[in-house]
């Protein structure tokens, strides 16, 4: 018989577990209720559009939209070669002497602040961005696109480098006694074992680059236009949401922000959805 | 595969692991080169003597100290509403829940977890206006409302490392005290938290890193430039990574450009000790169940 004390006990875990779980449901609802009245009035079409000028009547988001898209994309292509180089540099390549210390080095990396990323580089790199294209102020796609790659690649590489790692050890074994060179190794045994984890890595890092704020908002510039070289300045869905300074709670700017946020949200389930299809949670689990 | 793109691909890993290296050092040098002169007891508590700023005799005006403060207690806040939900939510998930309701859970928990953190912070702002309509004419954003979004930032951490460290526990240890007669109840309470302590705690200082960090969802819930020491749950407050965010583009001196370093600095050195203490105590975890 379960005494009085264990049920409440069990209740009051439920009920932790349902407020937990219901943050998300109601983080949804907020967005999803706030930017209702648009999609009712068949308003949302013009959210698509491209430009944004609220004395003008025009909400377009679509100007974000590519930002956000441009410069995480940038980042990830930055960031996938050099995730993919140092994973194999620690996992096969040297794991005892320069590996085990740029693993350190990556596990620094995640304790280091956007912020202070963002603040850094300012100082540090926009300067030099500035100089190499020698107009606009160096607050652009290319100077965000660098940090933001700095910042997703501990993500890629500490999830590629498990990925490599828990590769079955009588394949290594095998393909050693048969004389096959690290690269060899790396190509024919390694990658194609481990695809779904480097996959995995990659995927989550892409939701980092779309979701993270400080850096686009601090060194991207912000400007509202769609960037149409690296050079030039641009502002990312996260950034817009930062961005707003509405007074009037019930306008169709302050509505637009929901919108954004509509669109990140539904950007995170989709990127779960395709980890969970990859089985990355159960890989994770497992370890 | 001919030889040339072998040594192409080993030059490329070995470099591409030099350059990462190169890179975090340059940054960090550079931080430490600029921010060092700046780091002593005025960049902290201005003009304002240490004790009286301490003992709240004297209000701070031109140094960090209402800054740290203002994250110290805002981590103290948020952590305490986070820990004893997620730790419960943790147990909820790894001992009771059925595994279809698992599977829910964790999809919503999971997404929880993907959310950036500016949706996070406008999910507190919306909040915040919501009950200035509904609820009381004095509620803006505001440090209730910061440590409370906060706390929904870090909960899925807390629960997952709660709930994987429950369900990873060997067999022999998770029924030895069940067989010998413990309620289900005694046998997590005494047996299954204790042994489990150290990685739920990884968890916890982990979560208190992200709150130290995150600048995104404070933005938008209540942080302020000038506010000095929060004086009650419904005011605004300073905090370290905003005042960081706000000198990069507002500073008007050469001097307050330094406190941005300095304070960089600062902030930097709390994260990393705190990721740091999680990774050690993680290692020890692992390390046992190893050995086990």
């Amino acid at each position: 018989m379960k005494s009085s004390l264990e049920k409440f006990a069990e209740k009051g875990f439920l009920l932790s577990a349902i407020l937990s779980a219901s943050i998300t449901i109601f983080i949804f609802s907020f967005m999803f209720l706030f930017s209702m009245p648009l999609f009712k009035g068949g308003q949302i079409v013009q959210f698509f559009r491209l430009e944004w000028n609220p004395y003008d009547g025009k909400f377009g988001i679509l100007t974000m939209m590519v930002g956000t898209g441009v410069i995480a994309s940038f980042a990830l292509f930055i960031a996938t070669p050099f995730g993919i180089g140092c994973s194999a540099l620690i996992s096969v390549f040297s794991q005892k002497g320069l590996g085990k210390f740029l693993r350190k080095v990556v596990e620094f990396m995640t304790g280091i602040p956007t912020v202070v990323y963002s603040f850094v580089a300012i100082f540090l790199l926009v300067p030099l961005i500035r100089d190499i294209f020698e107009k606009g102020t160096g607050m652009c796609v290319l100077s965000a696109s660098i940090m933001l790659a700095l910042l997703i690649l501990p993500t890629i590489v500490l999830f590629i480098s498990d990925a490599f790692n828990s590769v079955p050890k009588s394949y290594i074994h095998a393909a050693d006694a048969l004389g096959a060179s690290p690269v060899q190794k790396l190509i024919h045994i390694i990658v194609p074992s481990a695809w779904k984890g480097i996959i995995s890595g990659l995927v989550l890092a892409a939701g980092r680059a779309v979701g993270d704020t400080l850096i686009s908002l601090m060194i991207a510039g912000n400007a509202l236009q769609i960037p149409r070289g690296l050079s030039d300045s641009a502002r990312t869905l996260t950034s817009h949401i930062a961005l707003i300074i509405a007074s009037d709670y019930e306008s169709p700017e302050f509505k637009a922000i929901f919108v954004c946020g509509l669109i990140l949200f539904a950007f995170t389930t989709l990127i779960v959805l395709i980890l969970r299809l990859l089985g990355y949670f159960e890989i994770l689990r497992e370890r | 595969m001919n030889r040339f793109t072998e040594y192409g691909i080993t030059f490329f890993i070995w470099i591409s692991g030099i350059i990462l290296i190169g890179a975090i050092g340059v940054l960090l040098s550079f931080l430490v080169y600029k921010g060092i002169p700046s780091l002593n007891l005025s960049l902290i508590f201005g003009e304002t003597r240490p004790l009286d700023a301490l003992l709240l005799r004297k209000e701070v005006v031109d140094g960090l100290f209402p800054a740290i403060a203002g994250t110290l207690l805002l981590i103290l806040t948020s952590i305490i509403w986070a820990i004893p939900i997620g730790v419960a939510s943790g147990i909820y998930l790894s001992e009771y829940c059925n595994l279809r309701w698992k599977r829910f859970f964790n999809l919503l928990l999971d997404i929880l977890a993907g959310i950036p953190s500016i949706l996070v912070g406008l999910f507190g702002f919306t909040v915040s206006i919501f009950l200035h309509k509904h609820l009381s004419e004095h509620i803006y954003p505001c440090f209730l409302i910061s440590s409370l979004a906060l706390a929904c930032l870090v909960l899925p951490y807390i629960i997952r490392t709660t709930e994987q460290s429950l369900s990873n526990l060997p067999f022999s240890i998770k029924t030895t005290a069940l067989s010998l007669g413990a309620s289900k109840l005694q046998n997590i309470l005494f047996i299954l938290i204790p042994y489990n302590l150290s990685s739920i705690i990884s968890g916890i200082i982990l979560a208190i890193g992200r709150c130290a960090e995150d600048t995104a969802v404070i933005m938008l819930t209540g942080v302020v430039a000038m506010a000095g020491i929060p004086s009650s749950l419904l005011s605004q407050y300073e905090a370290l990574p905003f005042y960081i965010f706000y000198i990069s583009s507002d500073y008007n001196s050469q001097e307050e450009l330094m406190k941005g370093f300095g304070a960089s600095i600062i902030l930097l050195a709390i994260c990393v000790f705190l990721f740091t203490l999680s990774n050690i105590l993680k290692k020890k975890v692992a390390i046992r169940f190893a050995t086990h």
